[in-house]
């Protein structure tokens, strides 16, 4: 929390129309002679089987984004924290990813334009860069495919593509910024693809892998006090079976799961993934989340049924199916079992899930965006928690 | 009463019935082989780069046996009393832990590399890992080049030995008895000898291995569990001289949907004794194996390029062999990214005794829609392209008339997919350092900024000819500047890292 407040604290670089891109990496990017961004990190001195990403604990990440340049990772911070995105101006990415909520909104379910409930959890942004299926149902393929389903929803940013065009090519500054992160394609106005490119290049940005857990990984055994280390010994432990879904290093497998979470009081169920891929024994099945950084991110699961992370892990030591609803006939995975963790075990598990923290890299949010908007917003309506 | 895995046959069945009853072999068709004679399997290795390569030198120059690498003489007695993960706490890589007889109540990791755990046996007393039913897993590994020999496990409620990627493993001459979902479990590692166990009283799977490639599994005897050993999603794995009996399910070969890694092929299951697998199912419900009917000899699902050759398969209630796909299997999820079918499956020449003699009644059926008789003892349902069978007049089928003559009648070529120990990634120092730098250090300073900590040029400035200076105070920081909050130990990285990224930071130049 230091950290994200020494960024904030940055001062505000020249006057009102005077943005200019940085021509820097990110911290832990690179940037190569041919001037684009790729990322460093310590799971590169490693191997992973099938090059799949998936394994222990020195085991190398799943394939990832990058090669964006500085200039449209920065371009797309602006954009990412302008309310100009949204179809009336209110909001922006950052009121339902906030870097002070762990790149989610502490709320059940987001809050999309004219306050309307927008159906589903925010997903954490944190390293996005290695995921290859975006949205809880798994519906997009890639950061470009999944940002128009946000920026276009009616319940969520609710604008559509000519408008987003229209405010943006009004906007001189943001033409000028354009034009730098996209020097290529100097002549005409901006296009939605550059939108997404510079959006994808700034989520592809933050990476958090410097947690207490990975200093263990990378050797440090006293990273982790004993009781987070029998919290990882349970977390793994093919009684609690964590890891076979919340597969390490980036503690997702990237599947599609039906655990049989029960919505919040009044909601009805929902289908998630049996939409996306037209297939009954995924009914209710949804994207296995990554846990890194899970204890900045409550409540829990795709509506928020779990305010708490001790109250997520109990779910899974309360019985395969125990909350399904009465008439709906669900493929439970079958690593929902009933594993009958002692309470004590259950709070292991949580105390190591605190160990996966990591918001070193926490980018600083703009004093100020070219629209002249507020860059997060999100008053009056009272925090989650 | 069997029900699971073999369903939905009465599609099956009409479709069957309707084409490929009349166009069955008749006696004078028969082909008779003999397995001393003709072609060898070709191996199932692919173009896969420097892996296929080194395991074909391997092939060549014979049998690996170890492939841990050797043992240096560091060596750590446990004695009873004592506690085994102490001394692994104690241990540097390369050591050897000798465990005294004796019993041992506790749940041991290992997560570092070059660790071996040897059982010391006197007259028969073994080392025993005693979880006592209320432990969950007795030995959890994810380093590299892990041995663990001659222990006794027992009474655990998850894994009596579960690896999580730790590559060139080898687990040998243990007792695994009673250690809760599965016995031993090499998962997500690369290059491993799972031999001479005796594992048994096991909720899934004895021996199972998970998403691995390149293991051997051989001499263990599995008794009385759901499944005996199931290579699952997993590639270039040997089953071979294993004694499999009085399990629901002898051998399986399996792609199991909805994991990251989604195949399974060039698996060989050869020279086993699979042997009366007709225990009642007792796996746990929702998992994969309580669909395997009991009196399963062998069970093929979705994998690809699987030779059963030369077992003897005796004794199996509803079949000796089943080979079936994902749409048969009512109990598992839908996965489009799964290949369903099990392609290219080579049967060469068995010993099939006393199968199929109270068996399912989709199988009954598909033995009336083929207008044949007796027991069955190789039963085929769901798609299986590409496959083959040697001398099929031996025994009675369901579903095979598709299936082809084999181009080979043995894999006698082939000894082992073992290979050397696979070597760590390298990566050279200055790689190193410039990695370290870049995701570490590059969150609190830039070159000539101000962020979280001082930049980089006035360190440059203070340690010029002095990296080890830099290594040293990162590992023990102490506050040298008021205006910047202290730094946090970087002790966590070696020494050798330390030294790297200092050597990097000096000459950083934007």
């Amino acid at each position: 929390m230091i950290t994200a407040l020494v960024l904030l604290a940055l001062p505000a670089v020249g006057g009102a129309d005077d943005y200019t891109l940085s021509s820097h990496c990110p911290p832990s990017f690179e940037k190569t002679a041919t001037g684009v961004c790729e990322l460093r990190d310590l799971y590169q001195l490693y191997d992973s089987l099938q090059n799949r990403g998936v394994g222990g604990t020195r085991t190398a990440l799943p394939p990832h984004r990058d090669g964006f340049t500085p200039e449209q990772i920065d371009l797309g911070r602006y954009l990412f924290f302008d309310p100009i995105l949204s179809g009336d101006g209110t909001i922006s990415c950052a009121s339902c990813h906030r870097p002070d909520r762990g790149f989610s909104d502490g709320r059940p379910r987001s809050i999309g334009i004219h306050g309307q409930d927008a159906g589903r959890a925010a997903p954490s942004l944190w390293n996005v860069a290695f995921l290859k299926r975006f949205f809880w149902d798994a519906r997009a393929g890639s950061l470009e495919a999944q940002a128009p389903g946000s920026l276009y929803s009616p319940q969520e940013m609710g604008n559509n593509p000519a408008r987003l065009l229209s405010s943006l090519n009004g906007n001189p500054v943001y033409r000028r910024l354009f034009r730098d992160a996209f020097p290529d394609q100097r002549s005409g106005s901006i296009g939605a693809g550059q939108v997404y490119t510079a959006l994808a290049a700034f989520q592809a940005s933050l990476v958090s892998l410097n947690s207490r857990y990975d200093r263990y990984v990378h050797g440090y055994e006293k990273a982790l006090d004993d009781r987070e280390i029998q919290g990882l010994n349970v977390f793994r432990s093919f009684v609690a079976r964590c890891p076979e879904c919340h597969t390490p290093p980036l503690f997702t497998n990237e599947q599609v799961a039906v655990i049989g979470v029960p919505e919040p009081p009044g909601r009805a169920f929902d289908v998630g993934a049996e939409k996306t891929f037209g297939s009954p024994k995924l009914k209710g099945g949804f994207k296995v989340p990554t846990l890194r950084n899970i204890a900045r991110t409550a409540p829990y699961m795709h509506s928020g049924t779990f305010t708490g992370l001790r109250d997520a892990v109990e779910f899974y030591n309360k019985g395969r199916g125990h909350a399904v609803p009465k008439g709906i006939q669900l493929y439970l995975h079958w690593h929902i079992t009933d594993p009958k963790l002692s309470d004590a075990e259950v709070d292991r598990i949580v105390d190591f899930l605190q160990t996966l923290t990591d918001e070193t890299f926490t980018p600083a949010i703009p004093a100020r965006v070219p629209s002249g908007l507020t860059p997060i917003e999100h008053p009056q309506r009272g925090d989650f928690q | 009463m069997n029900k699971g895995l073999v369903l939905g046959l009465v599609v099956v069945v009409v479709a069957f019935g309707a084409g490929t009853y009349l166009g069955r072999a008749t006696k004078s068709d028969m082909v008779i082989t003999s397995s001393s004679t003709g072609a060898s399997y070709g191996g199932g290795f692919r173009a896969e780069g420097d892996a296929a390569a080194s395991a074909a030198a391997a092939t060549a120059a014979g049998s690996i046996k170890s492939v841990a690498g050797p043992a240096t003489d560091k060596v750590l007695v446990v004695k009873d009393g004592e506690s085994i993960q102490e001394a692994v706490k104690r241990a540097e890589p390369g050591t050897t832990i000798r465990v005294m007889p004796g019993t041992y109540h506790e749940t041991v990791y290992v997560d570092k590399d070059d660790i071996r755990i040897i059982g010391v046996i006197e007259e028969g007393r073994r080392a025993v890992l005693d979880g006592e039913g209320k432990l969950n897993d007795a030995i959890l590994y994810s380093g590299n080049n892990f041995v663990v020999e001659n222990l006794l496990i027992t009474k655990y409620k998850g894994n009596g030995i579960m690896g999580q990627a730790g590559n060139n493993f080898e687990i040998r001459n243990n007792v695994v008895v009673d250690t809760g979902v599965y016995g031993i479990f090499p998962q997500l590692g690369q290059n491993g000898v799972v031999e001479h166990n005796v594992v048994s009283e096991i909720a899934d799977a004895a021996i199972y291995v998970g998403m691995s490639d390149n293991v051997h599994v051989a001499y263990n005897d599995v008794f009385d569990s759901v499944a005996g050993i199931e290579i699952e999603n997993s590639r270039h794995a040997i089953v071979e001289n294993n004694y499999v009996h009085n399990n629901t399910g002898g051998l399986l070969a399996f792609v199991t949907p909805g994991l990251p890694i989604k195949t399974t092929y060039d698996v060989i299951f050869r020279h086993n004794f699979v042997v009366g697998n007709n225990h009642a199912n007792f796996g746990a419900p929702g998992s994969t194996v309580a669909g395997i009917p009991a009196g399963t000899g062998i069970l093929l699902m979705a994998a690809d390029d699987v030779v059963v050759e030369g077992n003897i398969v005796s004794d199996h209630k509803t079949a000796g062999i089943i080979i079936t796909d994902h749409g048969h299997a009512s109990n598992i999820t839908a996965d489009p990214e799964s290949e369903p079918n099990s392609d290219r499956v080579s049967i060469l020449e068995n010993v099939m005794l006393k199968n199929g003699y109270d068996t399912i009644t989709e199988a009954r059926a598909l033995l009336l829609a083929e207008g044949k008789r007796g027991n069955v003892d190789i039963l085929r349902v769901g798609p299986s392209p590409g496959s083959c069978i040697v001398n099929r007049h031996q025994y009675v089928t369901a579903g095979l008339d598709d299936f082809g003559e084999c181009g080979f009648t043995n894999t006698a070529s082939i000894s082992t997919y073992l290979l050397p120990p696979v070597p760590p990634r390298v990566i050279k120092p200055e790689d190193r350092g410039r990695i370290a730098y870049l995701g570490i250090c590059s969150g609190c300073h830039v070159y000539n900024g101000r962020m979280i900590g001082p930049p980089v040029q006035v360190i440059q400035a203070l340690y010029m000819e002095n990296p080890q200076g830099i290594a040293d105070y990162i590992a023990k920081p102490v506050k040298k500047r008021d205006d910047y909050p202290e730094m946090p130990p970087q002790d966590y990285l070696d020494a050798q890292t330390r030294l790297a990224v200092a050597e990097y930071m000096l000459q950083v130049k934007n």
